[in-house]
């Protein structure tokens, strides 16, 4: 605990400031190995943006950060400690620091939305119930929703409020991290282009890093302060949209500078 | 962290003093919101009042929210109070929390009364009935179209169904039939012995095995193991969208999703109730010579004379309106499963629990329909 405040406690934030670090890291499944040696770190304050092939292992990294996939070499620090040597319940204080938003959602469908926020709240904290009930409807206010999604079932909801609905449980612990999974697919450009304010507005409200997969070249361009691309089981290049656009790598070639590419930037 | 310290409040003259200090997060936000209560009260005569928050270290959406909380009800009170020493990285997260909560929160979801509950129960008893009768008259017809084009007839489907349903099922149910067999005739001759009556065992056995038994344990087994099956599965292809995209392609659920399995238990329940009925004989021929020693050969004489080919007939008969229950009744669940893992749950066991209740039904109505017959 000590080591967060000092660390929180500096008013001129240092920029260079690791939260995670991934060192080395080799995942595979049976013979085929999908992250091969690969090396990664994400700064305090920032929203990192994380590209590469579809199958490519972008999730695999995810979730094998998140401890979901077993690794089977290789190193991953969170908030400067790794995560092999941690008990129970160190583990447990670094799980309360970051916040998830999966590719669906992932809501509980048992559970209202109201209940759905409050259930991190509920197994961590010694809350009375008014103030969760205050504080589930702030988080619900935060990313955009109206008050009376509170009550509805995730079944009840569309897809943008599905994911503004779980964005809100992912942050009812106030992290310090949190982790994106294709925040903005399935999402119209327009729902997409809120989303991607939204995480801004809220990066620099609640001061957040964020890790951010994603395909949507909008939400590279505009959001990410830095882009790390994955190929072939390694980071390939990372640094802003500039340096990406850049780089001579061919997939990086044909990502950034695509139709597609090429239709986002003459918007601009 | 000592608790006592996250606010303090004073009075100064008219001037009302509120000092933060500490760590305003998740972890304090209990205690802090007990203090935010006792000062919430404590405005008495004042005309000013001032939060002080130079000494906070560190802030959350949870201390900012209290803090609101506080700001909220002095002002209430009349004495709208001044906001100092906010470290400058936290006044975005203040204003954002001055923004939220002016709405009311809406009603929570009612639970049931249970008067009210009963009679959604009533009313959901006769809309059950309503909506078997309804995807029986949809079987019936898909039925019927599909023998207006007999090619239609997905017969792979339902090949590989009777392989799920039928073959996979037979050690199992062999096990359970062989298992009450030998129970059956156990008991039989530890009571009859008593009057030296043990031979009747053997017509005991014979009649009830290949009368009722036989085809109640299987349905009810079945029911268990396939249906259940049918709903889940059924159940989640309609969560993720696979019926609406079969209907939107112009295909008949009913007719591919649910006649290939009927028609596999129609054809694998009779087989299996036959091989059950015979795996219970076997059983309780087995224990009528370890444990009663009666010879097999006068086990069989005496089965010979006991049983007639009705009795065989009355229990294989009432094995394809066993399967054609369990089927419509799993089918149905499945297709009005919603969208909730919840609601999956909910359709599975409901499908258990009608498929065995109207299993015990027929069998009851049967019974007063053969001894009418005197069969």
């Amino acid at each position: 605990m000590d080591a967060i405040v000092g660390q929180e406690d500096t008013d001129a934030e240092d920029k260079r400031d690791v939260l995670i670090s991934v060192r080395d890291l080799v995942v595979g499944f049976g013979d085929r190995t999908i992250l091969n040696h690969l090396n990664l770190d994400i700064y305090r304050g920032e929203i990192l943006g994380f590209v590469g092939t579809s199958g490519g292992g972008k999730s695999v990294l995810t979730r094998t950060i998140l401890g979901l996939v077993p690794k089977q070499s290789g190193t991953v620090e969170v908030f400067g400690q790794d995560l092999d040597t941690l008990n129970e319940s160190q583990r447990s204080a670094v799980e309360r620091r970051w916040g998830v938003l999966f590719q669906q959602g992932a809501l509980f469908s048992s559970l209202t939305v109201k209940q759905n926020i409050q259930f991190p709240l509920r197994e961590n904290l010694k809350l009375s119930q008014s103030l969760m009930d205050d504080i589930a409807y702030a988080k619900i206010e935060m990313v955009g929703l109206k008050c009376d999604a509170g009550e509805k079932l995730p079944s009840e909801l569309s897809g943008g409020m599905i994911k503004r609905a779980a964005l809100a449980r992912a942050l009812a612990l106030d992290p310090d991290i949190l982790f994106l999974d294709e925040p903005t697919s399935g999402l119209d450009p327009i729902g997409a282009g809120d989303f991607d304010e939204l995480i801004r507005t809220l990066q620099q409200t609640l001061g957040l890093t964020v890790f951010m997969v994603t395909h949507d070249l909008d939400s590279l361009h505009t959001v990410c302060d830095r882009i790390a691309a994955l190929a072939d089981g390694k980071v390939i290049a990372q640094g802003t949209i500039e340096t990406m656009m850049e780089s001579h790598h061919p997939w990086l070639r044909a990502y950034f500078h695509g139709t597609r590419a090429r239709a986002v930037r003459s918007e601009r | 962290m000592a608790p006592a310290s996250l606010l303090d409040v004073r009075r100064d003259g008219d001037e009302l003093k509120a000092v933060g200090a500490g760590v305003w997060t998740s972890e304090n936000a209990d205690t802090l919101e007990q203090l935010v209560t006792e000062a919430a009260r404590a405005t008495g005569q004042s005309r000013s009042a001032q939060i002080d928050l130079s000494k906070v270290e560190r802030m959350d959406t949870f201390g900012a929210l209290l803090l609101e909380r506080l700001r909220r009800a002095w002002t209430r009170e009349g004495v709208e109070p001044r906001v100092v020493g906010l470290k400058r990285r936290y006044s975005v997260l203040i204003q954002e929390m001055s923004r939220t909560g002016l709405e009311p929160h809406p009603t929570p979801r009612r639970h049931e009364a249970a008067v009210e509950r009963l009679g959604h129960n009533m009313v959901n008893i006769f809309e059950d009935a309503a909506r078997l009768l309804n995807f029986v008259g949809a079987t019936v017809a898909a039925f019927l179209r599909m023998l207006a084009r007999p090619r239609t007839f997905r017969f792979t489907s339902m090949v590989n169904q009777i392989d799920r349903v039928g073959l996979r099922a037979v050690p199992i149910i062999i096990l359970i039939t062989f298992l009450i067999g030998c129970i059956l005739a156990q008991q039989g001759i530890f009571h009859f012995r008593r009057f030296g009556a043990d031979i009747y065992v053997v017509d005991m056995v014979g009649v009830l095995v290949l009368r009722e038994l036989g085809v109640l344990i299987v349905s009810i087994m079945i029911a268990g193991r396939s249906g259940s099956a049918y709903t889940a599965e059924l159940g989640s292809m309609r969560m993720r969208e696979e019926v609406d995209a079969l209907r939107v392609m112009g295909f008949d659920p009913v007719e591919i999703l649910v006649i290939p399995r009927l028609f596999a238990l129609l054809i694998g329940l009779p087989l299996l109730t036959f091989i059950g009925s015979m795996a219970a004989l076997v059983g309780g021929g087995l224990v009528c010579w370890f444990y009663g020693g009666i010879q097999p050969g006068v086990f069989l004489d005496r089965l010979k004379d006991a049983i007639s080919i009705d009795h065989f007939l009355v229990g294989m008969i009432k094995a394809p309106f066993m399967a054609a229950v369990i089927g419509i009744v799993a089918c149905m669940e499945g297709l009005r499963v919603g969208g909730s893992a919840e609601s999956l749950g909910a359709h599975t066991t409901a499908s258990v629990v009608k498929a065995i209740f109207l299993v015990i039904v027929m069998d009851g109505l049967f019974a007063m329909f053969f001894a009418a017959i005197d069969m």
